[in-house]
């Protein structure tokens, strides 16, 4: 198997566009000639097919949902980092990557984060010219916000709604694309398996959730841009749509998977109040630029905490961590809400809650100043849990909301299959072990806009065009493999609903392989699935039938990928026998409680081959170097 | 508390629907809508019968997946929320609710509360975006813009594409949708090459698909998830007025000549 990442070499800085001036081309006239199939419709794939539509491929773009525009990218709501320096706050390029490479506690590809913080400026160009209206300054100038983990301002924002008017951007383009013949689009339409011929992604196999039909479709490379899978926990920030399955196929097709266990808890949530619950909503991570974080120090404290007095109250990130505050990076201020909550200091009906209190910055700014920034986001909170963050702190609690983790991709964003390229959140990407804040948006874009749309092409040149056609046997034999699956999910007829077995599944995971892990809990969690993978096959019950809308089979399918997936997500965890970023083994702490690397064993990507049904997942490791930012500990005490 | 649900029930596109009659307890205050229908679903799927097919996605009120007439409202009482961000504190013990898929010649039922909304996607693509490639792109800065022009550009693209607009208007409108995806593009300085063909294209494609007109009821701001302002209607009919009156011209194949 290969696992060579084909970094360019010569210095960092002259990686990218060395190797874009030196990869292969495919002329004017040859692309429309290449048919490119993108799953997925959000920032990167929606992106991506936008800008090879407009080179001149064949594009066909599949997306389960009943328009581009509903994938989950919609739902970002913070902000996207670009290394503009308009601040005049020392930001550069080199930072950006400096930044990101810390922030994901050095388990991230150096040429790779380095061409992300690369493309960033060239994002906000793009954006712009497409008629995404970022906030503005009174001069008619960018407006910029900070996030955690960073002591410069390089976020650009729209409102709350950063990721929705990115989105409609990419979006735009891509109905520019529809009109004009350069891509096919195929709405509520989900990719069930992968079909790989003579060892190339030659296609899909897709299912029409309308009619329930098993169709195909060839191409001449195949990009998933499928998104996170945290929907393993049940509850997440995800969508309820959200899956593995694509990835999953791929895997068991020969794509190996790296860091499944990477997941970032984000700790700006909106606990859950209940069985009922369905998902868990998200407060952008903004609002801690201006909300203070803390709990009662008190513990049977049961005045309202409005009338809490200062002396009472435990800002434990501000005292634990002065100089970033309330602005730590996502994993050490979920860490530190759930050890608040674990030693009994949490807030709320079930005791895992923290506050996230207004109350100083509407005293400093003004009610106006502070309204305008984040009325959206007082609002859905309102809606939801019909208190007013105005009068009263919001509570707040983290929850899984990014996977770091996905398919292992090259420095060309390919797979180990070749042809078959991941982006976005779908790819094992360029965040580490832990993303900072707005660079998720940047991430997709920069793969979307700029990476894939060359180096797809280098791929291409090097085949010839067609040659085979979804009638061809290889796909006839997959799609009889899709339906024996669902007939199999069909013909169980139990009396469990794929939601309260999920449920289930979700539970062990965030017990087990959540925040914090160790080893007795993964073994446990390991010895657990097997038997709820059982009772799913025993007892599931999906009514109705296969060749129409079954909502019910659709979920029970994408849960039955979850099962296998969960196990290799904690066989993962409990390899990475060290601390770092959101993988936090508790065995491995600083006296502190701060995550603690192993840098001799584990300054690696791990990247797990299947090996078949009934054999154990192997493992490769590709080694990381540390050149140009060299391994540091984290800090963001002094 | 104790509610009794009526739900149109529709197996696909060809059948006739009916209310399906559904009796649902234990329906707590912090679940929301669609939470209180999983728990419905689960209990129909827990027994064998076939659950209610509806749409949604990020439960977060901006995907513009989910849909639903509540008791002849489009996402439901309150003003300025999506189905999925409507609570059960909204209602009491013993209520009667009334469940519909979005009313609209132009929206096909799929099942159940299911429609066919792609003909807001092909009005985007006649004309709902700036024509461009990927790549270097000019520096942002060097083409100002008001913050007041930023703000109203984003009021009318905070649109989610839902669909109530339609659902509300006693016509079927799809004026306030149209002219909110119009504005958005016409309010900046990169949309304005393109700001007439523009409108003229994306209006004749939304009168194809066989929305109804306006005739000013105003519901779909009132109904509006988002509160789009129907100012963005005049705005797009002035735009257009002037669009039929400069005729401009589709040049892009005389263009593409070699």
């Amino acid at each position: 198997m290969d696992f060579d990442a084909k970094i360019p070499d010569g210095p960092i800085e002259d990686k990218w566009t060395g190797h874009l001036e030196s990869i292969r081309l495919v002329g004017p006239r040859n692309r429309p000639r290449y048919k490119i199939i993108v799953v997925g419709s959000g920032l990167s794939g929606g992106a991506a097919a936008a800008s090879l539509g407009a080179m001149g491929y064949k594009v066909h773009c599949f997306c389960f949902q009943d328009s581009p525009r509903r994938a989950h990218s919609i739902a970002a709501q913070g902000g996207i980092n670009a290394a503009k320096n308009y601040r005049n706050d020392g930001d550069s390029v080199f930072r950006l990557f400096t930044d990101t490479q810390k922030g994901g506690d050095y388990r991230a590809r150096e040429a790779n984060v380095y061409r992300l913080a690369e493309c960033s400026t060239g994002i906000i160009d793009q954006a712009v010219a497409q008629g995404v209206p970022f906030a503005r300054e009174y001069g008619g100038m960018l407006a910029n916000r900070s996030f955690g983990g960073v002591l410069v301002q390089r976020t650009f924002y729209c409102r709350g709604e950063t990721g929705q008017q990115l989105l409609l951007g990419a979006n735009s383009s891509l109905a520019e694309q529809i009109r004009n013949g350069g891509v096919q689009m195929h709405t509520r339409s989900e990719m069930m398996d992968l079909v790989v011929v003579d060892g190339r992604a030659r296609g899909i196999v897709y299912r029409d959730l309308i009619t329930g039909q098993i169709r195909s479709e060839s191409a001449d490379a195949v990009v998933l841009a499928t998104g996170g899978y945290c929907n393993v926990y049940y509850l997440s920030t995800n969508a309820k749509g959200c899956n593995v399955t694509a990835i999953w196929r791929a895997y068991k097709r020969g794509a190996a998977m790296a860091n499944p266990n990477f997941v970032q808890i984000h700790p700006t949530c909106i606990p859950a109040s209940g069985d009922h619950q369905s998902k868990l909503t998200l407060m952008s991570e903004s609002l801690r630029n201006d909300g203070r974080i803390w709990v009662p120090k008190n513990q049977s404290d049961q005045r309202p905490p409005s009338e809490i007095p200062e002396e009472d109250r435990y800002y434990y990130l501000e005292e634990r961590y002065p100089r970033f505050g309330n602005l730590v990076p996502r994993d050490v201020a979920a860490r530190n809400a759930k050890d608040v909550c674990d030693s009994g200091m949490g807030v709320g009906p079930t005791g895992y809650g923290v506050y996230l209190d207004f109350r100083d910055a509407i005293h400093d700014q003004g009610k106006k100043v502070v309204n305008a920034k984040y009325a959206n986001l007082f609002e859905m909170y309102e809606r939801i849990t019909a208190d007013d963050p105005r009068k009263t702190p919001m509570r707040i609690y983290p929850a899984p909301h990014y996977t770091m983790g996905g398919l292992w991709v090259d420095y060309n964003l390919m797979t180990t299959i070749p042809g078959l390229f991941a982006v976005g959140e779908a790819n094992f990407s360029d965040h580490g072990a832990n993303r900072l804040g707005a660079s998720s948006l940047m991430q997709c874009l920069a793969d979307g806009y700029f990476v894939l749309p060359s180096t797809i092409g280098d791929y291409l040149s090097r085949h010839p065009s067609g040659e085979i056609g979804a009638d061809d046997q290889h796909f006839k034999d997959v799609e009889g493999e899709v339906k024996d699956g669902l007939s199999k999910l069909m013909s169980i007829r139990g009396n469990r609903s794929a939601s309260s077995l999920h449920r289930e599944l979700g539970k062990l995971m965030i017990d087990y392989c959540g925040i914090s892990r160790n080893k007795q809990g993964l073994e446990k969690a390991l010895s657990k699935i097997p038997q709820m993978k059982e009772e799913f096959w025993a007892h599931l019950s999906v009514p109705g039938s296969d060749d129409q809308v079954n909502q019910a089979l659709e979920h029970a399918g994408r849960l039955s990928d979850f099962y296998d997936f969960a196990n290799l997500m904690c066989r993962d965890a409990l390899h990475r026998d060290e601390s770092c970023g959101c993988h936090f083994r508790e065995e491995h702490q600083t006296p502190e409680g701060e995550a603690l690397r192993n840098d001799d064993d584990f300054a690696n990507v791990s990247a797990w081959q299947y090996r078949g049904e009934d054999h154990e997942a192997e493992l490769y490791q590709e080694p990381l170097k540390f050149e140009a930012a060299p391994l540091a500990q984290r800090n963001y005490k002094t | 508390m104790k509610l009794h649900l009526r739900i149109w029930r529709q197996d696909d596109s060809q059948s006739k629907g009916h209310f399906g009659e559904y009796d649902l307890e234990n329906v707590r205050e912090d679940m929301s809508f669609l939470e209180m229908l999983d728990v419905l679903n689960e209990q129909l799927i827990d027994s064998g019968q076939e659950p209610v097919a509806f749409d949604s996605d990020c439960r977060e009120g901006v995907c513009g997946m989910c849909s639903l007439v509540i008791n002849g409202k489009a996402h439901g009482p309150l003003a300025g929320t999506t189905t999925c961000q409507l609570y059960m504190r909204h209602y009491k013990d013993g209520d009667v609710i009334t469940i519909e898929p979005w009313r609209s010649e132009a929206f096909p039922v799929i099942r159940d509360l299911i429609v066919d909304r792609t003909a807001f996607d092909r009005i985007m693509q006649a004309g709902g975006f700036v024509t461009l490639h990927s790549g270097p792109k000019p520096e942002p800065n060097s083409i100002p813009i008001e913050p007041e022009v930023a703000e109203q550009s984003l009021d009318a693209a905070t649109c989610i594409g839902c669909g109530a607009c339609v659902a509300a208007c006693p016509n079927g409108s799809a004026m306030l949708y149209t002219a909110a995806k119009i504005s958005h593009l016409g309010l900046l300085p990169q949309g304005q090459p393109e700001r007439y063909s523009r409108v003229k294209q994306m209006v004749e494609q939304m009168d194809k698909e066989g929305f109804g007109s306006c005739r000013n009821y105003a519901e779909c701001e009132a109904q509006c998830p988002k509160e789009i302002s129907i100012n963005f209607v005049s705005q797009m009919n002035r735009d257009y007025l002037k669009a039929t009156l400069l005729e401009p011209v589709d040049r892009r194949s005389k263009m593409n000549a070699q």
